[in-house]
């Protein structure tokens, strides 16, 4: 594929397509839909955090007037234990168990039963008059109590080396030999690291309303990452066939990973079946915090050696990561990630799974990339230092370039990192000179990004304008990047684009928006869609002129003849031919569906200037600037505002955001008045510095942006924090209370 | 219980709804008033995704009670433009991307426009501080102070 460039649209910060409806409160999100004869879902929950339930009687519930509706782990479909059915990246099994506690309740705020009534209060009221014999277990929360020899175990059948255990799985990727590699080393570190589980924080909370017919067809109307996966787990959990679901993507109030998975939806459709009237349930917050996310928590240990002029000879990092309930932590991203942003010959990156009684995790921006990162770039900064090398100087001398062979897998094609290194080494930012208690610190971040499925369809109106339907979730601004796409591909002004994105039932399957792969995957159907409607249009033209089509050329919106040879005829516009299309063959538009291909890793390399009150122990973030190869900036403006919002987040994961467990294993700061995100307040303006390399196997460069904003960001506030204090932290959050213990001495 | 009736007028136009004592503002706006511009990120007061203003004063409509609007005057986002004419704000935040989910937008915006009824000329430090009651989980707020400071010097100049 080519590279378009010379573009009117693709790179221009036009205005997004949904914007008008969102500045005006018009959007609908999830909860904003309601229906005739609609009734409200409510969720028990167990207060215990590890619990046999020996029995649910849930007869008062059911006898409260106004109750139309109970359901229990016995409505949902079972799958079990001993064989592992995935869907996605998800085990059924463990799905199955996440959405209503089965055998046994694993953590606090664990679905026991839903309830669907008149009000919310009347569901609420039943949910209390619900008895459940609970036998209380013995919990973990904390990665080392879950892997103490006497640990309770929480899954039976789970097994690590032949006997039953917390750990659920271990992963490692592997090039060289690292004890050849760390005998040829002269300086090596090896420090551990510990991080805290940290909530995506999406302000809008989970919310569905679903209606059943008496044959089984089932509108969906929820938000989420993904309508298709709304549509398969809700199908997969209720027994409901798939092609009997609609389901309808609402607008997405933030996500981050966080709305890869259902928690509401296949509770909703049983008490909607069952009670034959519509179903609305929708999150509190505290139920957010308690019962859905949050990222692992980690501890790790990264060992890094060099040789004294800086080559980095070999690598070992250890990472153990926090599932939550049932397996499935992000270790492939601890793993895989970490040291992708360097040529080391000798690695061994191994990641271990490990569940306690913690709500199950999801997938969070990079999903563990940001945790293996934190110990690596910090280490790296140690190294510098004992090298007495600048720590950009020991990345550029160790950077990973086109050709080199990553220990996870790939060799790179081109790739921007260095070019990143380079612009942060001649920022202004990182020439300029620092106060007292100020710091600064620098650090990279690697994401493989993905393809995958996705399907558009390009329809041209009567009146020759555009309709593209996608079938990703808008979650940041994808529909202003398509329609810059569309708009620059037939040469039209890009407000006569307009982008939608479809339901399951009226576009062809189109998998997550996540893994920063939504601009990548759908900007390739759409131009497909596109190219396949100029190919129409050209037809169209030679029909009406009588000459070849490939006479015709598509340019600047219109259909010219190809040259003065092919005959002398006044163009014909997208409007002339829309009016014409009845007559001429009838209606115009394409659609495209495809696995796609050709995703590549993205890189970034991240500054944060810090300042620390020490009479306080405050951290403030003074100055940050954020550098990555974004590969083609469609939309500049949203590309920067990834940038900046992974920044604001790895900000909070830094120095204040936690769960804080109290010792009953609960969770203490459910709310956002304890659980402290950063507000406006807390953060100064982040720059942004895009590096353009374009992705060669995409039509116009693209490279995903979503995640790697995150992954330096805890590093780089860690480095600058040493830098200011000049004493070091090998745990996060930075919080004021354990900041002022180590100024404290 | 019965229900209560109140009287009040809402984005300037008068309004009546029926409301349980225990009803928020918010639950009547969303509900009886179908006004789901105002969103509700956590209920307790601490995201600012519900602001609204009673008689000019910016208040989280999660944190009032419905039968609090008796007699008062209520703004809300679906009262910010005039017809099919964006408030300024809303014109800065479309062209700045000040927005991505959008989910957090209405209650920006209505605190926004408090702030620069207050004080047309705000400094970045006053902005930050202002909005300090509104989560946004998507922008870092680089885009959203800038869209409001840029605002605010379009409209001085304007009223010049």
């Amino acid at each position: 594929m080519n590279v378009v460039t010379n573009n009117k649209w693709i790179g221009q910060r036009t205005i997004r397509p949904d914007g008008v409806d969102k500045v005006t409160g018009r959007a609908a999100f999830a909860a904003d839909t309601t229906m005739p004869g609609m009734i409200w879902g409510k969720v028990l929950r167990s207060p215990h955090p590890h619990a046999r339930i020996k029995s649910i009687d849930t007869s008062k519930a059911e006898a409260l007037p106004g109750v139309k509706a109970v359901v229990t782990a016995k409505d949902i479909v079972d799958f079990p234990v001993d064989k592992s059915v995935m869907l996605g990246i998800q085990d059924m099994r463990w799905m199955c168990r996440n959405v209503m506690a089965r055998e046994k309740a694993l953590f606090p705020g664990h679905p026991i039963a839903a309830v669907a009534a008149t009000s919310e209060a009347i569901a609420a009221h039943a949910c209390e008059l619900i008895e459940v014999d609970y036998e209380v277990l013995p919990w973990s929360i904390e990665i080392d109590d879950a892997l103490k020899p006497d640990a309770p175990i929480l899954h039976d059948f789970v097994k690590f080396e032949g006997k039953p255990s917390n750990i659920a799985g271990r992963l490692e990727v592997k090039k060289g030999d690292i004890v050849k590699g760390f005998e040829e080393a002269e300086v090596v570190i090896e420090r551990s690291f510990a991080t805290r589980p940290v909530h995506q924080g999406y302000i809008e909370p989970h919310a569905c309303l679903i209606s059943v017919a008496a044959d089984n067809k089932t509108t969906i109307w929820s938000s989420s990452q993904g309508q298709f996966m709304v549509r398969a787990m809700t199908a997969h959990l209720t027994g409901i066939n798939q092609s009997d679901i609609r389901a309808i993507p609402a607008e997405i109030g933030g996500g981050f990973g966080g709305k890869t998975i259902v928690y509401l939806e296949p509770l909703a459709a049983m008490l909607a079946k069952k009670s034959g009237r519509p179903v609305k349930m929708v999150m509190t917050r505290e139920e957010v915090m308690r019962a859905t996310g949050p990222t692992s928590g980690s501890k790790s240990t990264v060992k890094i050696g060099a040789k004294r002029d800086g080559t980095i000879v070999a690598a070992h990092g250890i990472f153990y990561l926090q599932a939550g309930a049932f397996p499935g932590s992000p270790i492939r991203g601890a793993v895989g990630c970490s040291f992708a942003p360097y040529d080391i010959p000798h690695v061994l990156s191994e990641g271990f799974d490990v569940v306690s009684n913690r709500s199950k995790v999801a997938a969070y921006r990079a999903p563990g990339a940001p945790i293996g990162a934190y110990a690596v770039e910090c280490v790296l900064d140690e190294l510098a230092e004992a090298l007495k090398m600048d720590p950009l100087a020991l990345r550029l001398k160790n950077a990973a370039k086109e050709g080199t062979k990553a220990a996870h897998g790939p060799v790179y094609p081109r790739i921007g990192y260095v070019e990143t290194l380079e612009a942060a080494r001649d920022s202004d930012h990182y020439k300029a000179p620092l106060g007292k208690f100020q710091g600064r610190g620098v650090a990279s971040g690697y994401w493989f990004n993905a393809g995958g499925e996705s399907s558009a369809q390009v329809n041209i109106t009567e009146d020759g304008n555009v309709v593209v339907t996608t079938g990703h979730p808008d979650i940041g601004g994808s529909r202003a990047g398509i329609a810059n796409i569309c708009a620059e591909l037939l040469g039209i002004d890009y407000r006569r684009v307009s982008v939608l994105i479809g339901d399951t039932a009226t576009i062809g399957f189109s998998n997550l928006t996540g893994g920063s792969r939504v601009l990548f995957a759908s900007s390739i159907v759409v131009t497909q869609s596109t190219e396949k409607v100029i190919h129409t249009l050209r037809e169209r033209a030679a029909k009406i002129w009588d000459i070849d089509p490939e006479a015709v050329k598509w340019e600047n919106g219109a259909a010219h003849p190809v040259s003065p040879n092919a005959g002398q005829f006044e163009p014909l516009t997208l409007a002339e031919l829309a009016e014409k299309a009845p007559s001429m063959g009838g209606p115009i538009g394409a659609g495209v569906q495809l696995n796609t291909v050709g995703a590549e890793g993205g890189f970034g390399t991240h500054i944060a200037d810090v300042e620390v009150d020490v009479e306080l122990g405050i951290v403030r973030v003074i100055r940050y600037t954020a550098i990555q190869d974004v590969g083609r900036a469609v939309h500049p403006s949203y590309v920067e505002g990834q940038l900046q919002g992974g920044v604001s987040q790895g900000i909070g994961w830094a120095l204040n955001e936690e769960y804080i467990y109290n010792k009953q294993g609960k969770v203490d700061n459910p709310g956002f008045l304890d659980y402290r995100m950063p507000v406006c307040s807390d953060l100064p303006m982040i720059d942004t510095i895009m590096v353009e390399v374009p992705n060669p196997k995409h039509p116009q460069g693209v490279k995903g942006v979503g995640e790697v904003p995150l992954i330096p960001v805890m590093s780089a506030i860690s480095n600058a924090v040493h830098q200011a204090l000049g004493k070091r932290f090998y745990s996060l959050p930075m919080s004021p209370p354990k900041v002022l213990e180590v100024i404290e001495g | 219980m019965a229900k209560v009736h109140v009287t009040t007028s809402i984005n300037g136009e008068p309004m009546e709804y029926l409301c349980e004592p225990s009803d928020t503002m918010l639950d009547a706006l969303r509900g009886p008033l179908g006004l789901t511009g105002s969103k509700e990120g956590c209920a307790s007061g601490d995201c600012g995704a519900c602001s609204i203003t009673l008689d000019d004063r910016l208040v989280c409509s999660c944190l009032m009670l419905a039968v609090e609007a008796e007699g008062h005057e209520i703004r809300t986002i679906e009262g910010m433009a005039h017809g099919d004419k964006l408030h300024p704000l809303q014109q800065k935040f479309l062209e700045s991307a000040a927005l991505q989910c959008g989910i957090c937008t209405s209650g920006m915006l209505i605190a926004s426009d408090a702030l620069l009824r207050k004080n047309p000329n705000p400094s970045e430090e006053q902005v930050r501080f202002w909005l300090a009651g509104n989560l946004c989980r998507c922008t870092g707020y680089d885009k959203i102070v800038r869209a409001v400071m840029e605002t605010a010097a379009d409209m001085r100049e304007t009223a010049q």
